[in-house]
């Protein structure tokens, strides 16, 4: 039996997730934050549903938008000639949808704390737009940058109903961690499951832990 | 010249500028709240606005209220900020840094400074990026009176030692009296006077200068002490202040509130008004049922006069007439 196999893959999931949505999520946090458009709570309210839909719901509509007749999947299909669904790329994106709200809130709370007039004076100090952005946006939100990758790759790590709807059970390849401990359970097998959950239990607060005390360290300075 | 053209109407308030300004010195720009000082200074810089030049290829350098310095950065950092981005460079960095007094601030972070630390660290990113043109909004407004006193002499020596123009806005009157060379009134979003700032302010036509705003600036030439006073000539006549001001051929500015001008007809002697000079009415304007502001010329120079619509009809003044201008209080600049 091996435990660190799902748990490998668990890790690359949430890493490789939490990178795209630091990419995707940015400037859809950026731009929330400085809309004045009256979409917003509308754009808002939709971004933020992953949080309140049972993950079911969620891995339903993505097993049918992500498999080889829906609109991603069969695209995708043409694209590589294999399926998205129970796939290890699947996961990835099915998890971005999943985590989006995970990223973007803290980003676009630390955005909209920040006073204009740093914007406007690097503006008048010759700064770009994108300029600005990397130059004064993103080091005074580091904050909201850390809380945003901390919490999407916990919660990642976390996910199962998605995974089980869009993944299946494929060792090596969708087989992550809270799958292999539930197979166990199932199959009865509570000394691997012990040992998978406390290795998760450990995990979880080794990384909240650490941030907790970088978000401190950083208040202090 | 430099010529502003703006229009802007936003919510219940519209703004509508075309008037020329000097492309040298400083000009300031004076109104009540709400008379568009600040929306002027954000359209010229293009913020304001969508349209138009972006605001990073406008070369303007912006000076806020609030200086708002960077907080990552430290204060080299904050004022090489412009710089760095600067496609010319015409002003220097050391000598800037020493005007300003920032030398043994360049390493310390911008929560640990004064706010008139800040607002002269501000200034200097704001030069730094060589602009040709320097806005400056109010900068002295949200400090307390002492930090604006030892802030004043800074902008003396800017004005002294820079050759960029600056648009100075300020709801101060004093302020602008005592640094700008040129003077655009503002009142409603529309310019209601422009022109050379004695000229100006010399005007008994404006409302917007009328009440506590209502004062000439007069150059005068200190020439000796006595008593704690200095003696100052300007031109035709001598004005005296207290304090001791080195005497030398450098002009002074003195700036007289009309409210401290009085009018007689004869020179009395028994006065306690060390000031009181001859002059020359020159135009009367009704302010309101009660009050008129009086024209006096002093040599090639003006005062303002404060009074009442009674006392003019007392005494039966009309323009033309020798008179006497009591001054009770001057206060002296630079």
């Amino acid at each position: 039996m091996n435990i660190f196999g799902p748990l490998w893959l668990s890790v690359q999931l949430a890493l490789l997730t939490t990178f795209v949505l630091i990419l995707v999520g940015t400037p859809v946090a950026w731009w929330l934050s400085q809309t004045q458009t009256r979409w917003k709570p509308a754009i808002q309210a939709v971004v933020a549903m992953p949080i309140v839909l049972p993950p079911t719901v969620l891995g339903f509509y993505l097993l049918i938008l992500l498999g080889p007749d829906g609109a991603v999947g069969s695209w995708w299909v043409q694209l590589t000639g294999s399926a998205l669904t129970f796939s290890f790329a699947g996961l990835v994106i099915a998890s971005c949808v999943y985590s989006l709200p995970f990223a973007v809130q803290p980003m676009q709370a630390a955005f909209e704390s920040l006073p204009r007039q740093y914007l406007e004076r690097a503006w008048t100090l010759g700064a770009s737009r994108l300029d600005a952005f990397f130059s004064i946006v993103v080091p005074l939100s580091v904050r909201g940058f850390v809380s945003g990758m901390v919490l999407s790759f916990a919660h990642t790590l976390g996910e199962f109903g998605v995974v089980l709807m869009v993944g299946g059970n494929i060792p090596g390849e969708t087989r992550v961690i809270s799958i292999a401990i539930y197979d166990h359970v199932e199959s009865l097998n509570y000394s691997a499951a012990h040992q998978m959950s406390l290795i998760l239990i450990v995990f979880a607060f080794v990384v909240l832990a650490a941030m907790f005390a970088a978000n401190r360290r950083w208040l202090e300075r | 010249m430099i010529h502003l053209r703006h229009k802007l109407a936003k919510d219940d308030f519209t703004l509508d500028i075309d008037v020329e300004i000097p492309d040298a010195g400083i000009t300031g720009v004076f109104g009540e709240s709400g008379s568009g000082k600040t929306t002027l200074l954000r359209c010229i810089a293009g913020l304001e606005q969508e349209e138009g030049l972006p605001v990073h290829k406008r070369n303007v350098g912006y000076v806020f209220q609030e200086p708002g310095l960077f907080p990552h950065l430290t204060v080299r950092g904050n004022i090489e900020y412009g710089a760095r981005r600067a496609t010319t460079h015409r002003i220097d960095g050391a000598p800037l840094v020493d005007m300003l007094g920032l030398g043994d601030l360049l390493d310390r972070k911008p929560d640990s400074l004064s706010g008139g630390e800040a607002q002269r660290v501000a200034i200097a990113a704001a030069l730094l990026r060589s602009p040709d043109l320097v806005l400056m909004d109010e900068p002295l407004a949200s400090l307390d009176r002492k930090r604006k006193d030892e802030l004043l002499p800074y902008f003396d020596r800017l004005h002294d030692e820079l050759s960029v123009p600056v648009i100075y806005v300020s709801h101060d009157i004093e302020e602008i009296g005592r640094l700008c060379d040129h003077l655009v009134l503002l009142d409603g979003g529309k310019v209601a006077a422009s022109g050379d700032l004695f000229e100006v302010m010399s005007r008994v036509d404006t409302p917007v200068l009328s009440g506590r705003n209502a004062g000439v600036v007069l150059w005068a030439t200190p020439v000796d002490h006595e008593d704690g006073l200095t003696r100052f000539d300007f031109g035709d006549g001598d004005i005296w202040a207290p304090g001791e001001y080195g005497t030398g051929p450098n002009s002074m500015r003195l700036r007289i509130s009309a409210h401290d001008v009085s009018i007689t007809r004869e020179r009395s002697a028994q006065t306690t008004i060390l000031n009181v000079l001859r002059a020359v009415v020159e135009e009367i304007h009704t302010v309101d049922s009660a009050v008129a502001l009086v024209r006096l010329g002093v040599g090639n120079q003006n005062l303002l006069a404060q009074v009442t619509n009674r006392s003019i009809s007392r005494l039966g003044l009309k323009p033309g007439e020798r008179v006497f201008a009591q001054v009770k209080s001057v206060t002296v600049r630079h």
